[in-house]
């Protein structure tokens, strides 16, 4: 059950610096971590986010074992037009999760 | 006429009264949230950083799923998200069947059980955490509220009594620490006064959400103790006394802790 929280701004003014805020429920386990059996835990963690904002991707990261369980993501984006953005999460074991969020932008 | 300095002497004494009658009037209780640093309390306060808010979402899913022989989904019976608003604030709660206080988590597998004719969930599952997340969300904002039930009235003593008990290889009791050295420092953290206000916490050390038991075996683990079992009568017991001692309080859940 993967779970999403994403928040975007519903409306915003053309050209207006906008904060967006995104947290997935994840474990990001590292693959260093011993298990109770002694044997390394396989790694198991989001590889890559990107966000898509009509069409163009307008923030994209690259996730390491370091990063924490649940990771939270916020970013800033400038409010060019009326549209859907799309959120993708990646990562091992064919994990891909995607949300969308739409803004009015006038 | 009268000196400088014994005007400004006057004025120093009633300075000292007013704040001295307002300190004895203000709560004396704390919650682990005023504790916290800056950038915690507001990981706690926005909804869309609390990663708490991740086993909310969960469990309203699990809210309206049809469970077990009956189909019946929690939601059949309360619809709504403030259906169980003030709810989380008054559990642990008498229960009639077992003559005995049982806790949130414990009435959600009773109506499980009943209700749905379903398995009961295990302690501390995600699911069952997420299902008392959900509700006890609700209540956020509310003073804690213990039932006033006589037949409650041992239960919160004997939770009271091993509050003060000291116990495992440190010979620690609970109120050594959360009474006598609250507001220190254990290392790096302050110690709280450990009123549960935010439960089921998402605790930053488990990267996830657990209940107030979980946190109590944490404490008696560090204590060098043995815990008690999942839906041991200690348990309740304890968490009748911590609610009972936090009366009043405002409910956060769910809270975010170090």
């Amino acid at each position: 059950m993967a779970s999403v929280l994403v928040n975007v701004p519903k409306t915003a003014k053309r050209g207006e610096v906008i904060e967006i805020k995104t947290l997935i429920a994840h474990p990001m386990e590292t693959g260093f971590r011993a298990g109770p059996n002694g044997r390394l835990i396989p790694r198991d963690i989001i590889t890559r986010f990107t966000c898509v904002y009509d069409g163009a991707e307008v923030f994209g990261l690259t996730l390491t074992p370091a990063i924490a369980a649940n990771p939270f993501i916020a970013f800033t984006t400038v409010a060019t037009q009326s549209g859907t953005l799309v959120f993708r999460w990646t990562g091992d074991n064919g994990f891909s999760v995607e949300e969308s969020a739409s803004i009015s932008v006038e | 006429m009268r000196s400088l300095p014994a005007i400004v002497s006057a004025g120093a004494l009633a300075v000292f009264l007013v704040t001295w009658a307002m300190a004895q009037t203000a709560d004396p209780r704390r919650s682990g949230y005023q504790e916290m640093g800056a950038s915690l309390r507001a990981m706690q306060d926005d909804d869309s950083a609390n990663p708490g808010m991740l086993w909310v979402g969960e469990g309203r899913a699990l809210w309206a799923r049809r469970e077990g022989a009956a189909g019946k989904a929690c939601a059949d019976c309360h619809a709504g998200e403030t259906a169980m608003a003030g709810v989380a604030a008054r559990y642990p709660a008498f229960d009639a069947a077992t003559n005995r206080p049982i806790d949130l988590g414990q009435r959600v597998n009773r109506c499980r059980v009943e209700q749905q004719k379903a398995e009961p969930l295990a302690p501390e599952s995600r699911e069952l955490v997420a299902l008392s997340a959900f509700i006890a969300r609700q209540s956020r904002g509310q003073p804690i509220a213990p039932p006033d039930d006589p037949r409650l009235r041992p239960f919160v003593e004997s939770g009271e009594a091993l509050w003060r008990q000291r116990q495992g290889q440190l010979n620690l009791s609970c109120a050594q620490c959360h009474d006598d050295n609250a507001g220190g420092r254990l290392a790096g953290a302050t110690i709280p006064q450990g009123h549960p206000t935010g439960y089921p916490i998402y605790r930053l050390e488990w990267q996830a959400v657990g209940s107030l038991k979980r946190r109590l075996r944490n404490c008696l683990v560090g204590m060098r103790a043995e815990p008690y079992a999942y839906d041991s009568a200690e348990y309740a017991a304890l968490e009748l006394y911590l609610m009972s001692r936090a009366r009043g309080m405002a409910m956060e859940a769910p809270g975010v802790r170090p």
